[in-house]
């Protein structure tokens, strides 16, 4: 036997030792810093001093990689649907149904390419439609902006761009009032733990819960923050139709809107500061723009309707009392508004989520936005860091050499590659389509859309109308799909399912780890490996592009070496491999890989031009695994938004796009809006559509068109919200079969022993449908039927059901498309009706569904 | 001498279930002999939550408690093993050996916390062993270093300097179920919030509908007259936690202006919102 050997690696959570023995691995713990790894920060307020622990609190499904790494659903070989013959009879009809049988990697190569070679000779490489999982692995190498750009860039296919899944609102509706759309509407929060350890009394928690959403890659890092504030006495109150697993440990008050009615309660908010005059006048004054048209319309001088505390109580059901109460204090103390991670939440993904965000960073504006102890301000990020220090992160592009359509101009100009790529069919004069509306361009073309997926060069470039097919361009007849999860974090999910199934389809391949989810209605799948079995080079929680210095959401930065720790299970690849055979097969293999390059020197080459020569050789790198960016002292903070509410000049190490330049104020005073002001008004709006009833150019309370409001409520009685998952990232760590699946607040156990996804009911709506607590249930509407298992807790207000998007299973218990689901991808009974006119989002949590009993089929 | 021992703050519990995964991740498909045998992937733990929810919409508390070995003084599954198949170590660790317990399915039964699981693919009983192979190499157990809230201190009972053994002194930790006899290593913080009950309340001014702040609440046992006073936040709110149940007890709400309101409450095993009471103008 062989002594254990540690390896060092980064999941979406953290980044890790792995051991390994025998070519196994045998444990993955968090990694630990040693002595000589840089200092941590130290933070004096209020007569304590808070430093972090000098170890990586990594989320805890991380801590579940094995399972997943040795799932029994790995696909260890390449495999072809039993009845799809290219040759003669594809059957697409029995996509989901049909078994799989393994072939070789020769094989499977031959039919890939000649399904290319064929589709493309005759209509072009646009006929190839080709998208990727949001969440796949980690690293600058092996990731979907890097080494599956470069190849799909060098193919020519059409890509779904991706929509802003999980801060719509706040790209559709708070970039118009604040600018960032550098950041795609979310703000920067440069510094704001030190501003809250100092300065702040109260925090509002509106539709945030950092326990379960960790600032996205942050892991459990912020946890011991709210502890601190918890113990300098900060109040914490929670604005959520869920009493949510942060408010579990922290809430001095739970206040639960129905869904979809935040908006009329944060009226009401403003209506109370308006009429008492608690507001920040000066600040109006000052820093904002057409503050007098929205109080106009606060106080009902434009509709008649005052937005009163009493108002908004029919509306939202929290009673008018506890609004004035809520509205009193937050005008007295310095507050801090939490919304997901500073810019996030479930609100956000809803009919008209863009009005709630809206109305959150005028809320904040009120109270002087940016003043110390007063921030929106998500509670997971906002470290004292190290900005200066460049190393990328994985929207920056990695090898892809695309400087279009990632934001990989820095890394370029860097020298990341001799041999840089255009993705032509993804360039403003080729074909698009909005992931979110891939089935209706499959099956009933055209569609239309306004905005190019995470159009942030300027607010105006997400009113930019698209279409497919564009003109003259092929409607695609091939999709190359990278990942599986579509089925349960897409909309109307039956939609994907009767897409798969359609002969319009010709030929589905997909590149994938494990066999679920969409995996099963490909002709062709080809089995990737996971990032702990090839190499790859990333720095903790850094995603770089859209939303830079995201590492400021740990509290250390960690740029980890990811070993190869073992070799790929089975036959399976490396995307990089993958990529690359077929390359070689269709004779681009030169330029994918920069004349025969492999992973391991793309990371060596990621190294090279990033800033770690600076301070550690590559033999010193390669050896240790890791390196700790240190923070320069003295250290000089910064806080957000803090020069704006003084009038000054922006300090912040915010370093706007990539290539591009910092929007705003030409001298670098200002906000990224066109006054540079903070727009109550929002002026882009205004330019361009002053008359959109669904996106007024002041934000407005509109009743959704799914929520309790209306006529539907009457058929469906429930309100389900579906937000991001606790014990998984997306899909990442459910199913597989793995221990994950034993957390009884992820998963439970029918009587049948089968896993069943749960759904979270008030005992007054499970007593009145005759339902205890883990009965099997039908969650049910016009869109389809997904079985769960029920938990009857107060945690729910009534009238709203609550069960987590993520669901790595799709299992239907009949036809697929057809029957109901008993894997719990809930995201089949959410609305594929995008958030507005001419907002192009997902409103998954605008839904409502009726519940009963299930007894089987 | 060493004497192992672990305290757990249930208030610091964010119920993340890290410190279940990392013990997956220690003992599955692992073993380290002579401790422990591997577990099984699925439906085998050695650490798991207990839960409580009390209240009632819209006034919730939740909380969740690790339960483990509790590494027993005196354990019950060492009385009901044969051939020496569960013993405790000088350091206080008991240890059920994976060899000599193979089908001794009545340590499982004995053990009144439910601690011990049934491998039925091995015929064997196996718990928690706090991780004894990583102590002897210097080590946490692995639930107390992944632990993203510190809500699990780990340490030695025989030394003063420890942090267990200072916050044992400050009478801050106790044992889960100290009635079971068998005078567990494990001891709690907040345990409370698992075992007891609340009173709590909500306070508006009748003629403002506003929500009463600052309103002196005071609550008497009944059976004993002892008292406790709070006073109400800024949402009128207010909580008395950690009250015995079967007790009648008195909540008197004053403020200066208003009538003093008087409520009588029979606290039985269950949690009381009493929802919103008013407060009438004295004029």
């Amino acid at each position: 036997m062989s002594e254990e050997k540690r390896y060092t690696n980064c999941t979406k959570g953290g980044p890790v030792f792995v051991y390994v023995k025998d070519g196994r691995i045998v444990r993955v713990e968090p990694l630990e810093l040693s002595p000589d790894d840089a200092e941590s920060w130290a933070i004096e307020a209020r007569g304590k001093i808070f430093s972090p622990p000098r170890k990586a609190l990594i989320s805890s499904w991380s801590l579940s990689v094995r399972a997943k790494v040795y799932a029994p659903n790995r696909i260890l070989h390449p495999l072809k649907r039993v009845d799809f013959d290219p040759n003669g009879q594809r059957n697409p009809e029995n996509r989901g149904k049909s078994g799989y049988e393994p072939i070789s990697w020769n094989e499977a190569l031959d039919i890939l390419c000649s399904e290319i070679e064929r589709i493309v000779r005759k209509d072009g490489p646009a006929a190839i439609l080709t998208t990727a999982s949001s969440h796949h692995s980690w690293g600058n190498v092996g990731y979907r902006t890097s080494a599956y750009h470069r190849f799909m860039a060098i193919l020519g296919a059409t890509y779904a761009d991706h929509n802003p899944d999980s801060w719509e609102g706040w790209f559709w509706g708070a970039m118009h009032h604040w600018g960032f759309s550098w950041r795609l509407g979310i703000p920067e929060q440069y510094d704001l733990l030190e501003d809250a350890l100092k300065y702040c009394e109260m925090i509002v928690f509106w539709s945030c819960d950092p326990h379960a959403t960790l600032g996205t890659y942050g892991g459990h890092e912020s946890v011991p923050w709210r502890f601190w504030l918890k113990e300098l006495g900060v109040k914490m109150v929670f604005i959520d139709p869920f009493f949510n697993w942060t408010a579990m440990n922290f809430a001095d008050k739970w206040i639960a809107p129905r869904p979809g009615t935040d908006t009329a309660l944060a009226l009401a908010i403003a209506y109370t500061w308006i009429k008492e005059g608690t507001y920040d006048k000066e600040y109006i004054e000052k820093r904002t723009l057409g503050f007098d048209k929205w109080r106009a319309y606060v106080l009902g001088e434009e509709d008649g309707v005052p937005k009163t505390p009493e108002w908004a109580e029919k509306i939202c059901d929290v009673p008018a009392r506890e609004i004035r109460a809520l509205a009193r204090e937050w005008a007295k103390r310095r507050t801090m508004l939490a919304c997901g991670r500073g810019g996030m939440g479930g609100a956000c993904r809803a009919a008209y989520g863009h009005e709630w965000a809206r109305i959150m960073v005028l809320l904040a504006a009120m109270q002087g936005l940016g003043k110390p102890g007063r921030n929106i301000w998500g509670t997971t990020a906002g470290v004292p860091y190290n900005g200066k220090f460049y190393f990328p992160g994985y929207a920056e592009g990695g090898i892809s050499g695309d400087a279009t359509n990632t934001a990989a101009a820095t890394l370029l100009s860097r020298g990341v590659t001799r041999i840089p790529v255009r993705w032509t069919v993804n360039e403003p004069q080729g074909q698009h389509v909005l992931r979110l509306l891939i089935p209706e361009a499959i099956l009933n073309p055209p569609v239309r859309w306004r905005g190019k997926g995470f159009a942030g060069a300027f607010p105006e470039a997400q009113f930019r109308e698209y279409k497919y097919p564009e003109d003259g361009f092929p409607l695609a007849r091939m999709f190359w799909r990278y990942g599986t999860s579509y089925i349960s974090t897409m909309t109307e999910t039956n939609r994907w399912v009767k897409m798969y199934r359609s002969p319009k389809l010709e030929f589905v391949v997909s590149q994938a780890i494990w066999f679920e989810g969409e995996a099963k209605f490909a002709d062709l799948i080809l089995p990737a490996c996971t990032n702990f079995e090839r190499w790859d080079i990333g720095e903790w929680a850094s995603s770089g592009g859209y939303t830079p210095h995201l590492s400021y959401s740990t509290n250390h930065r960690i740029i980890v070496l990811q070993m190869k720790c073992i070799e790929p299970l089975g036959e399976s690849k490396s995307d990089y491999e993958i990529f690359s055979m077929v390359a070689k097969r269709l004779g681009f293999y030169e330029k994918y890989t920069e004349n025969g390059m492999s992973e391991l020197d793309w990371v060596k080459r990621i190294f090279e031009v990033s800033d770690l020569p600076k301070y550690i050789s590559w033999e010193e790198f390669f050896k240790k695994g890791y390196f700790v960016v240190p923070i320069p002292k003295p250290y000089k903070s910064t806080p957000a938004l803090r020069w704006f509410a003084e009038g000054r000049k922006r300090d912040t190490p915010d370093p706007g796009l990539p290539g591009g330049r910092l929007m705003g104020i030409p001298d670098g005073y200002g906000l990224g809006t066109p006054s540079g002001l903070l727009e109550f008004e929002a002026s882009t709006l205004k330019r361009f559509d002053p008359n959109d009833p669904e996106r007024p150019t002041i934000p407005k309370y509109i009743p959704s068109w799914e929520g309790c409001e209306s006529p539907l409520a009457q058929k469906y009685q429930l309100q389900l919200i579906s937000p991001h998952p606790r014990f998984s990232f997306f899909t990442q760590y459910d199913g597989k079969d793995s221990w994950i699946n034993d957390i009884p607040d992820h998963r439970r156990k029918g009587k049948d022993g089968y896993d069943y996804w749960i759904i979270r009911i008030n005992p007054v709506d499970a007593a009145k449908r005759g339902i205890k607590d883990g009965d099997l249930v039908k969650v049910f509407n016009d869109r389809g039927a997904v079985i769960c298992i029920a938990e009857v807790t107060e945690r729910v207000r009534p009238g709203v059901v609550h069960s987590y998007e993520g669901s790595a299973v799709y299992d239907p218990v009949d036809e697929p498309g057809g029957s109901p689901d008993r894997g719990g991808c809930i995201n089949l009974l959410t609305p594929s009706r995008l958030m507005s006119k001419n907002a192009s989002g997902m409103a998954p949590n605008s839904c409502l569904v009726e519940i009963v009993r299930w007894e089987g089929v | 001498m060493t004497k192992w021992a672990m305290i757990i703050d249930i208030d610091k519990c964010i119920a993340c279930y890290a410190c279940f995964n990392a013990c997956k991740d220690e003992f599955w498909d692992n073993i380290y002999p002579p401790y422990s045998a591997s577990i099984k992937k699925r439906g085998q733990t050695f650490i798991r939550l207990l839960k409580r929810e009390r209240g009632k919409f819209p006034y919730v508390k939740v909380s969740y408690m690790p339960i483990l070995c509790m590494q027993c003084e005196d354990p019950k599954c060492m009385k009901v093993a044969k051939n020496g198949a569960v013993y405790k170590r000088d350091d206080g660790i008991v240890i059920i050996d994976p060899v000599k317990a193979v089908g001794q399915k009545e340590i499982v039964n004995a053990c009144p916390y439910g601690a011990v699981s049934w491998n039925d693919e091995k015929k064997l009983p196996q718990k928690c062993t706090l991780c004894v192979h990583r102590i002897e190499a210097g080590k946490n157990p692995r639930c107390v270093d992944v632990c993203p809230s510190g809500a699990l201190i780990f340490g030695d009972l025989d030394d003063e300097k420890s942090e267990v053994s200072k916050k044992l002194r400050d009478g801050l930790a106790e044992p889960f179920h100290p009635e079971y006899g068998t005078k567990p290593k494990v001891f709690y913080i907040n345990l409370h919030k698992m075992t007891k009950y609340f009173i709590a309340g909500s306070v508006a001014f009748e003629d403002t509908d506003d929500c009463a702040e600052g309103v002196e609440v005071r609550l008497t046992n009944l059976k004993t007259n002892e008292f406790k006073v709070a006073f109400t936040d800024f949402f009128g709110s207010f909580e008395f936690d950690g009250l015995e149940p079967h007790t009648e007890y008195l909540v008197e709400l004053k403020y200066p202006g208003y009538q003093t309101k008087e409520i009588k409450v029979k606290l039985e095993e269950k949690d009381v919102y009493l929802g919103y009471i008013f407060l009438k103008r004295d004029y």
